[in-house]
């Protein structure tokens, strides 16, 4: 046979899948309506690391949320039980359902799943209790004794796929998917894929990681990939400025309702966007490296708007990555020139990281949700702290101040460790041609 | 075109063999690889017996360049995915690299890396910590290294489900090859042998802590005691039939005929548990009956009340002693991910030689089980069609997959 | 650590990123080759440049690093520090 590049076969009858519900944990504001207020307000919430002494470490600045889980609802066994970034999946996960309308609705459990994204899990509960059960790493034979009766959830994540099928009452389809920074496209994708099969009508479905952990701010200290401006926490996440010298951790959860297109209509929801495209591809390069060209995201990406049907001129917005080290930046930015063409030059292209820091696996999701919302206000949030754009980076970045813009199609990308590119198109389901 | 996913190459890294034919004749000899720990002192803890996987020199089999960036585990799936790849007879670089795509499950990352690191960052500091610890522990190392090393372009991603991972990532591959990617590297290797990964293990309060290898994981028998962890797994090489025929492939071990998944509810539900439901779905899938399955290889908890809510479901669905059910997993413990994946592999093999392995070490089954047909004490020959894989994992993952042996000659007419 | 000799810097990258039996020894010869062609990426010099700061007690600035660009220049870098340390 041949190979289809496109990697897409179409079918006449093909299922279509739609977002109904949004939920949202983020630096700088919880749920969505504060998350989007951050964001349209250009608003840094990047600061210098509460959660925990870095004073050793290099970079020493974090997006992080203002997240209380008793406030949020969270009982003390769930408080016992879940590491943070679970708290986020079932606190956004409940936003999203009750967003969606499809709270005790009483949907086919069986019919409807979870695929939850997530790049490092439950890191935060594994380096503290590591300390405690090895007493600060005195001893390699560590004494099980102090270990805590949950740790076997927090050491394999699948366990944020069961915290949240269990709000949702889910039985279908559920999985963790974790394929780095770009999890939580991943998850989506996938979760999409599962409706359209017909293996699901509803997915509960985004991306949670909570990583401000001294583990995790010291494996990013050591291949020097986040920033050390610490003396200006507001404004060190930087991406396309010329001055940008790395990411800013963040942390955060995205999660949403899909559904097929007629169960969301058949039972009036309001719909969102429609999850048009969706490709994944590796650069089988280099664990951490990126070539600059980002032949295998342009490729993502032309396999993506492929899937979607749609030309490279309809997108009104592209939701970079944006990560704001040397390398990412540029990487994209080609990368969009190679799948896009001129269109590249003529469309807004942001990186809401500017302002919300890089929450890993988790980001994806999150910038899923600032596509939706873009399309659903007709607002295209901006770049923060982009003053000086690098030569190489000559796109359009929305600089500083959200921009009023009709958006009826976006394209969002990731890209992570482990060579991992992705990219995801978004419509109107109204506004596509059949 | 066909879609049909058939696997094509097998790689095995398991605790009674390294390399797919080792391992199969040991486990149709009934060699156990479960012993005493030896990759660490473990005097000190509860549960001392392991599935490790032993003869494993890695500068033997690794580019000296990977040995710092990697943990035991990737190193072992890196080396199940140089097998499968030379057990398919397929060369990377002579195949479109968008159409390779790499879909493994994990559970654990690279845990005795990542103890390491955590020692040095809290005895010694931050600056302390290796460059390799970004990826080296995270969950989607394999993917990303086997995909650097083999050039593989086409979309890719990490499960984790536990247990149910290997199925997971399995059913993954034929969607991509039903979706146009025709060459999948999937399956799953994990392990987590070192006393960070134990105290997880141990926390579960389900390990045998049973000095006697042979007594110590007895899945539905009355004297089942708990599970034994286990490392490895297996990488499977699953493609397009069509694609294989063209590129030459050798006669693949089967098809990937049918597969489902699902996650049990709530424990306070009131809800039952979702294995026979998936069972049915699976078998609609492959358009089978449960008369259709020639045997079935169970999860196999080892421990007593989910071994009784497998043997029921089994059992509902295929009828009391209705199937022939085994778990040659007796022989190297519970690998979490590459469990399933090791199952995969062993049913495909058995089909392949019409034969059964049996349940090791299992010689008294519960009343609750009496209702399974297994198969105990050798190998039972069979003609076999057809196998059924499930899997059970920790928080209620669950997933079944229907292989099914292709007829006919191969390569097959156009 | 009075002095950073070639067989240090040869144990360290050895420590940092492994042995490669087809990639080019370091000798005489190849003092002014780019790490790049001797076979380390960015990463393996990262964790040599961080071996090397703690083994010799010196810090290294990141872009002093990223400057020593072949084994001649990264041996005259740390040395020039251990003795700058000394004095």
């Amino acid at each position: 046979m041949a190979v289809t590049q496109a990697g897409t076969h179409t079918s006449a009858h093909r299922r279509r899948v739609v977002i109904t519900g949004i939920g949202v944990i983020a630096p700088g504001g919880l749920g969505t309506k504060a998350f989007w207020s951050t964001l349209t307000a250009g608003r840094t919430a990047t600061r210098a690391i509460t959660h925990f002494d870095a004073s050793t470490f290099r970079s020493r600045i974090a997006g992080e949320a203002d997240f209380d889980p008793a406030a949020e609802g969270l009982g003390p066994q769930e408080l016992r039980r879940m590491d943070r970034a679970a708290q986020f999946a079932v606190v956004a996960a409940r936003e999203a359902l009750t967003d969606s309308g499809l709270e005790d609705t009483g949907r086919a459990p069986h019919r409807t799943g979870v695929a939850i994204g997530s790049a490092v899990g439950a890191t935060i509960s594994l380096d503290r209790e590591y300390a405690v059960v090895s007493d600060s790493g005195a001893t390699w034979t560590v004494d099980h004794r102090y270990a805590m009766p949950h740790l076997y959830d927090w050491f394999v994540p699948s366990s944020l796929a069961r915290e949240v099928a269990w709000v949702a009452g889910a039985e279908g389809p559920s999985a963790v998917v974790s394929a780095g920074c770009t999890s939580g496209i991943d998850s989506v994708g996938h979760a999409t894929e599962l409706i359209r099969e017909g293996s699901a009508d509803v997915m509960i479905t985004g991306a949670t990681d909570a990583p401000i952990s001294p583990i995790t701010v010291a494996c990013f200290d050591a291949i020097k990939a986040t920033t050390p401006r610490n003396d200006d926490p507001e404004h060190a996440s930087r991406p396309f400025d010329r001055t940008r010298n790395g990411f800013v951790l963040g942390e955060g959860c995205a999660m949403f309702v899909l559904e097929e297109l007629e169960h969301a209509r058949a039972r009036g929801a309001h719909v969102y966007a429609e999850i048009a495209g969706f490709a994944g591809r590796c650069n089988a390069y280099h664990m951490t490296g990126l070539r600059p060209e980002g032949r295998e995201m342009a490729e993502a990406i032309r396999v993506a708007l492929d899937e979607a049907r749609i030309p490279p001129e309809r997108i009104d917005y592209i939701n970079a990555h944006g990560s704001g080290t040397k390398q990412n930046d540029r990487h994209e930015t080609a990368a969009f020139k190679h799948s896009l063409g001129a269109h590249a030059y003529a469309t807004p292209v942001s990186s809401i990281k500017s302002m919300i820091g890089h929450s890993l696996g988790a980001v994806g999701s999150i910038e899923i949700a600032a596509s939706a919302l873009a399309m659903e206000h007709g607002v295209v949030p901006p770049t923060a702290n982009l003053h000086e754009a690098d030569p190489e980076c000559d796109l359009d970045y929305v600089p500083l101040v959200a921009r009023e813009h009709r958006t009826d199609t976006v394209l969002t990308v990731g890209s992570g460790f482990g060579g991992f590119q992705s990219a995801m198109v978004l419509t109107r389901p109204d506004r596509r041609a059949a | 075109m066909s879609a049909r996913a058939v696997v094509t190459g097998l790689g095995v890294a398991a605790p009674n063999g390294l390399g797919t034919e080792e391992y199969w004749k040991a486990t149709l000899r009934g060699e156990s690889g479960i012993g005493p720990l030896t990759r660490f002192d473990a005097s000190t803890y509860p549960a001392r017996l392991a599935g490790e996987v032993t003869g494993f020199h890695a500068p033997d089999h690794i580019p000296g360049r990977l040995l710092p960036q990697t943990d035991h585990m990737t190193r072992l799936a890196l080396v199940a995915a140089d097998f499968s790849l030379a057990d398919a007879g397929a060369d990377p670089e002579k195949l479109p690299e968008y159409g390779m795509s790499v879909v493994t499950a994990n559970s654990y990352g690279g845990f005795e890396f990542g103890q390491r690191e955590l020692e040095k960052l809290w005895s010694q500091g931050g600056s302390h910590v290796s460059a390799y610890q970004s990826f080296a522990w995270f969950y989607a190392v394999n993917t990303g290294q086997i995909s650097i090393r083999h050039g593989m372009r086409g979309p890719s991603g990490v499960l984790v489900t536990e247990q149910a991972g290997g199925i997971d990532a399995t059913g993954h591959a034929r969607r991509h090859i039903r979706k146009g990617t025709p060459f999948v590297l999937t399956g799953g290797v994990d392990g987590a042998l070192s006393p960070w990964g134990w105290t997880a293990y141990l926390s579960v309060g389900e390990l045998s802590t049973r000095e006697d290898p042979r007594r110590a994981y007895l899945p539905f028998d009355a004297d089942a005691s708990g599970w034994v962890p286990g490392e490895g797994g297996a990488v499977l090489t699953v493609e397009d039939e069509e694609f294989a025929r063209e590129r030459g492939a050798g006669r693949p071990y089967g098809e990937i005929a049918g597969y489902a998944s699902g996650v049990d509810p709530r424990p306070d539900s009131g809800r039952p548990p979702v294995l026979r439901r998936v069972i049915e779905q699976a078998l609609a899938d492959a358009g089978l009956g449960p008369r259709d399955i020639d045997v079935v290889f169970a999860d196999a908890a080892g421990v007593p009340e989910p071994d009784r809510i497998e043997a029921e479901a089994v059992t509902a669905v295929f009828g009391e002693r209705g199937v022939p059910v085994t778990a040659p997993k007796t022989l190297v413990g519970r690998l979490a991910a590459g469990g399933s994946a090791l199952d995969t592999a062993t049913a495909l093999l058995a089909l392949r030689d019409g034969v059964i392995p049996p349940t090791a070490h299992v010689t008294d089954p519960a009343p609750g089980c009496a209702g399974l047909d297994l198969v105990l004490g050798a190998p039972r020959e069979a003609r076999l069609r057809t196998a059924l894989v499930l899997a059970r994992g920790t928080g209620g993952f669950t997933a079944a997959l229907v292989v099914r042996a292709l007829d006919g000659p191969w390569p097959r007419s156009a | 650590m009075s002095q950073f000799t070639v067989e240090h810097l040869k144990a360290l990258l050895e420590q940092a990123a492994g042995q490669d039996a087809d990639a080019p020894a370091l000798t005489a010869d190849t003092l002014d080759s780019s790490f790049g062609d001797l076979g380390y990426d960015s990463l393996a010099m990262l964790e040599v440049a961080s071996l090397a700061q703690r083994q010799c007690g010196i810090t290294l600035e990141d872009e002093a690093v990223s400057d020593a660009d072949t084994p001649r220049k990264l041996l005259t870098l740390v040395n020039g520090l251990i003795t700058a340390d000394a004095a």
